[in-house]
């Protein structure tokens, strides 16, 4: 009996190990994920200067009335610039509005990036000092949220956006108008 | 007071003073330079502090942790306590943005029946598992025959 339970379960937590590890790198599965608290909740504020035009001031209420996405990056982070060019993609191809939130950053560092691989961000908000972050409950950056046009937070995904993530999560919310489901 | 009892003094005020120099050298790990109303509003800020966890290096919490997020969220304590809030308006405010995750002391309900529940759970399962195994040992001791018996006498009085 135990000569067979033995290497069995040694077996099982190794093919454990393993797919885990297959779906951390796919991106499905995060260990350090924090269920967010926002779903189905109306959007926080945004209340921070324009990166590019300090006197605007980037606004929730700037996205009134329709399905929009907004995602939390800084240049510091190796997943936002793994994302980066698919966010790119989305926004040039397939019109999706998205709004940057610049996080602990420097002006000049986003700026320089943004020159260099394009700039995806229909507005961009600079956030040196997590007021935008803290009050959407972000922990770690990149982070996405779905906002319908009821205002309503309908999907979040923390870590690096793929096509893969963007089929399975949120692309349906642009097919519709938003407002029904 | 006899030598003795100057010896378990000194003994124990030796062990405090260890014990409180480990607890100062823990809070002085990380300095913040910031200006209270009150002695409440500091003690406040503390306990607040060592009570919310760090999201970014989830085994600190908000006092130990150099992370920059933690940083601003201390920030952000300071400034909601500046601004006349409660201490539970404040725990509120973190919970309805991270969550539970963000205390160190999750309030006991469904989803964290298995957090309170589960090392007792293992104390027990641990304890059966011992107690099936010290049965089975009992029945394994070998009977000793009668002349096994005195051949161990003989030896002994050797």
């Amino acid at each position: 009996m135990m000569r067979f339970l033995v290497p069995a379960g040694f077996l099982l937590l190794v093919g454990l190990f393993w797919l885990t590890l297959d779906r951390i790198s796919e991106g499905e599965y995060n260990p350090r994920d924090i269920p967010t608290q926002f779903i189905g909740r109306q959007a926080p504020a945004i209340d921070v200067p324009d990166l590019f035009n300090p006197d605007i001031t980037v606004k929730t209420a700037d996205m009134k009335d329709q399905v929009w996405v907004l995602n939390v990056w800084g240049t510091w982070c190796n997943e936002c610039l793994r994302e980066h060019e698919f966010l790119v993609h989305l926004a040039r191809d397939k019109k999706i509005p998205i709004v940057g939130i610049n996080w602990r950053d420097q002006a000049s560092d986003a700026k320089a990036m943004l020159a260099r691989m394009g700039n995806p961000f229909m507005r961009l908000g600079f956030d040196p000092k997590s007021k935008v972050a803290i009050n959407w409950g972000v922990y770690g950056a990149p982070e996405t949220f779905l906002i319908d046009a009821n205002g309503v937070i309908r999907e979040k995904h923390a870590g690096s956006l793929n096509a893969n993530i963007w089929e399975k999560q949120f692309s349906h919310y642009f097919t519709t108008t938003g407002k029904d489901s | 007071m006899t030598a003795y009892g100057h010896k378990k003094t000194a003994f124990l005020s030796l062990l405090c003073a260890l014990l409180l120099s480990a607890i100062s050298f823990n809070s002085l790990a990380r300095v913040d330079i910031h200006k209270f109303d009150n002695p409440q509003q500091e003690a406040d800020y503390k306990q607040l502090v060592g009570e919310l966890r760090c999201l970014v290096c989830q085994n600190q919490n908000l006092a130990d942790s150099n992370a920059e997020l933690a940083t601003d969220l201390r920030e952000q304590v300071y400034q909601m306590l500046k601004d006349g809030h409660s201490k539970d308006d404040i725990v509120k405010y973190m919970v309805q943005r991270y969550g539970d995750f963000v205390l160190y002391n999750p309030p006991v309900k469904k989803i964290t029946y298995l957090l309170w529940g589960g090392p007792f759970l293992l104390l027990v399962l641990a304890m059966i598992v011992i107690m099936l195994y010290m049965r089975r040992q009992k029945q394994e001791q070998p009977e000793i025959s009668q002349t096994q018996k005195q051949k161990i006498h003989q030896l002994l009085d050797e």
